[in-house]
């Protein structure tokens, strides 16, 4: 089974500083790391491998210093690894995003699925994979949080939704994104590290591109108009409450009927 | 037993005017006697010395504290100092009754001195608040024991180890200076914001490690460190424990000196895993070393890292994976520190060694136990620093009844201890002596050290009422 999957390089920290001038996130100087979400999406891809053979490739768009997480993913396990960088790509939304992977993906060759994780750290839109499938024209499933079945042509999947559990079968090529500790991520081996560290990674531009209209990518391509970017209140506020297990017990389901979470 | 320790003393028993006399002074909501104190405070973590104090009070201030002491000391009542109850031999369980003085409310952080990177704190602090306000302002506070939810006070009563001895050493290289409420009720500070002292006898150091037997810890000032930028963590599996430990004394003689070095065994890993409900990253091995490296760049600590996976694998190691994000040290941290917790809930009751044996001995001395769960058909379980030659070994009653497991822990024990004497170890790393581990204490000291540790006990505490019968005492 040939398996793409799509990570991203995101900050380290979850205190980001936001350029007062243009709203971006600053970025320059912060430690980075891989989207923890897409940790999910590797270690099914390995699972998968590791039990009906094939190839792992990763994927990711970002400056060329994202080949840091390629070569983590090396590092995981991961067979070949492609980094769409261009200039012209900035300032992507999610739409201008999903549609340069998609044609990043057409460059990186055959595939049976692709493997998302359920959203990244610093964007937390969750769009990018289902959209990523659309543009591909192939059936696409979020949510999955139990791989059931893999077929010849096809596989089986659980999908965790609000109030059930839905049960989807889906023909090869697709897409699915997977939840938070579908398989608890392996770590990186230095084995590996030693193994891979000359191992060459693809990178491709808008020149590579079957689409190289410039129109379809970075700012110009994406409908998104971002107002303002900003780091979210801090709420430090809390309540310290005593008594008996049974009287704390009913004060805290007061509580959260009161705030609305249940 | 030297005589004149008043060991065999028969102590006052508490009754309805000194209950008057520490209600009126203190008000009655902080001053519990009878059902009124919870059963908490009769036991501490391990739970194998068990006695109820006659009169709990929850204490604000060195001021009050001095009181009760003064009280105490005329009237020949006992007094024991409690902190969260995270002990593991029974130091702060009233063997004698008397007054318990409850710290967790003394609890506030006094000052950060930037000037001379000190922390001034209550005792009742906890060690999680303290290690995150310093982080919070950059700072660090190495000492990193397990249980993140004990106070300070206690950390400094048992001179608490940790994880980070291996590189930054212990409580003890922490505590610069104690104000110490003495039995007799006099207040005394010792110590300062100095980094040097050759003033004397250094009481500081005496009363750290002296389990509340000497005086009453009200306040501290602890030494900080600028906090060190990055860390990164090895976990390197090998196909057995001997393997695993046996790499411990090659890396430190290659010069290279990782924050911590633990040891893990599959079995622990697993019962980490049932009691946490959440999968560890491998536990495919035997056994596992686990390193951490610390450093202000991602260079410097990548360098220590490599040169160290090359010596594990040279000696053996399947591998050498790498713990570089919040996420992947969470997954790896939050398993080692509830290690304690799961191997409890894995049976039905339990004993530990806390023994600590020179770095190079370890190997040999956690073989001895293992050899002992087959001599001895008893389940033995342990997990530890490796680093420092600290051992965390426990002995699991499972199904036994009373009479064979005691029987059995009894020869378990004293085979443990002779060991770790022949191999110059010594009978506690970081836990204590307490009440439970005594008789231990004296078999490896003798009298002449002994005596000597009750003329010192003498000589703080003349009548005898401060946590008696603990550590030296009969």
């Amino acid at each position: 089974m040939e398996i793409i999957v799509c990570i991203k390089q995101v900050p380290e920290t979850t205190k980001v500083q936001v350029d007062p001038k243009t709203g971006v996130l600053i970025r320059d100087g912060i430690d980075t790391k891989m989207n923890p979400y897409d940790l999910f999406a590797l270690e099914t891809a390995l699972r998968l491998k590791e039990d009906y053979g094939g190839r792992v490739k990763t994927i990711t768009m970002g400056p060329p210093q994202a080949e840091e997480i390629i070569k983590e993913s090396f590092m995981m396990g991961a067979d070949e690894g492609m980094i769409i960088s261009d200039r012209k790509f900035a300032g992507a939304d999610v739409l201008a995003t999903a549609y340069t992977l998609s044609q990043g993906i057409r460059k990186f060759g055959d595939f049976d699925l692709i493997i998302t994780g359920k959203q990244t750290t610093d964007g937390d839109t969750a769009q990018v994979g289902p959209e990523i499938a659309e543009y591909l024209n192939i059936p696409h499933i979020a949510n999955v949080l139990r791989i059931m079945k893999v077929g010849e042509k096809d596989i089986t999947v659980e999908m965790d939704m609000p109030e059930t559990i839905e049960i989807a079968k889906v023909k090869f090529p697709c897409l699915i994104s997977v939840e938070k500790d579908i398989f608890e991520p392996r770590l990186p081996s230095y084995k590996r590290k030693i193994a891979t560290q000359k191992r060459e990674i693809k990178m491709i531009c808008l020149n590579d591109m079957e689409d190289k209209n410039e129109k379809r990518y970075g700012l110009t391509g994406s409908p998104t108009q971002v107002e303002r970017i900003f780091p979210p209140d801090e709420n430090l506020d809390k309540e310290i409450w005593e008594g008996s297990g049974e009287e704390l017990a009913e004060k805290i389901t007061d509580k959260l009927k009161e705030l609305k979470f249940i | 037993m030297f005589e004149s320790c008043l060991c065999n003393k028969i102590y006052k028993k508490i009754d309805e005017k000194d209950i008057k006399f520490l209600n009126e002074m203190l008000g009655c909501e902080r001053v519990f006697t009878g059902d009124n104190i919870s059963e908490d405070f009769c036991h501490d973590e391990l739970n194998t010395v068990r006695a109820y104090p006659e009169v709990l009070i929850d204490v604000l201030s060195t001021e009050e504290i001095s009181k009760i002491m003064k009280y105490a000391c005329g009237k020949d009542i006992p007094v024991v100092v409690r902190g969260s109850g995270t002990g593991l031999v029974g130091s702060s369980v009233p063997i004698h009754g008397g007054i318990m003085l409850n710290m967790t409310k003394m609890n506030k952080i006094l000052e950060l001195d930037f000037d001379n990177l000190t922390l001034t704190v209550e005792p009742g602090v906890l060690l999680m608040e303290i290690s995150k306000f310093a982080e919070d302002n950059d700072l660090f506070y190495p000492p990193d024991p397990g249980e993140i939810s004990a106070t300070i006070g206690g950390n400094i009563s048992t001179n608490a180890g940790g994880m980070r001895a291996v590189k930054y050493g212990v409580t003890r290289d922490y505590v610069l200076g104690l104000e110490l409420v003495l039995p007799n009720g006099d207040i005394l500070e010792v110590g300062g914001k100095v980094v040097k002292d050759s003033s004397g006898y250094s009481i500081q150091d005496l009363v750290c490690g002296s389990e509340g037997t000497l005086a009453i810890i009200t306040k501290a000032i602890l030494k900080l460190l600028p906090l060190p930028k990055k860390t990164v963590s090895l976990l390197v599996p090998f196909p057995n424990l001997e393997a695993a430990i046996g790499t411990v004394p090659k890396i430190i003689k290659a010069k290279i000196i990782p924050t911590a070095i633990e040891f893990m065994q599959r079995e622990v890993i697993i019962a980490a895993e049932e009691y946490l409900g959440k999968k560890f990253p491998d536990n495919s091995a035997d056994a596992y070393l686990l390193l951490t490296f610390d450093g202000n760049s991602k260079e410097e600590i990548e360098k220590d890292y490599n040169s160290v996976a090359e010596i594990c694998l040279q000696e053996g190691a399947y591998d050498a994976y790498i713990t570089d994000t919040s996420e992947r040290k969470e997954a790896v941290w939050s398993a080692r520190k509830t290690f304690l917790e799961a191997v409890k809930a894995s049976t039905t009751e339990m004993d530990e060694c806390d023994v600590v044996v020179p770095r190079n001995k370890v190997a040999e001395f956690i073989n001895f136990t293992q050899g002992l769960q087959d001599e001895f058909k008893i389940r033995i379980r342990s997990f530890g620093h490796a680093g420092d030659g600290n051992l965390h070994i426990y002995i699991l009653r499972d199904d036994l009844d009373e009479k064979t497991w005691e029987e059995k822990l009894s020869s378990v024990f004293n085979k443990m201890y002779s060991k770790a004497e022949l191999l110059g170890g010594l009978v506690s790393g970081e836990h204590g002596i307490g009440y439970a581990k005594k008789e231990f204490l004296s078999m490896q000291y003798g009298e002449a050290y002994m005596n000597l540790m009750l003329n010192i006990k003498m000589a703080f505490d003349p009548k005898n009422i401060l946590n008696p019968g603990k550590i030296c005492q009969g």
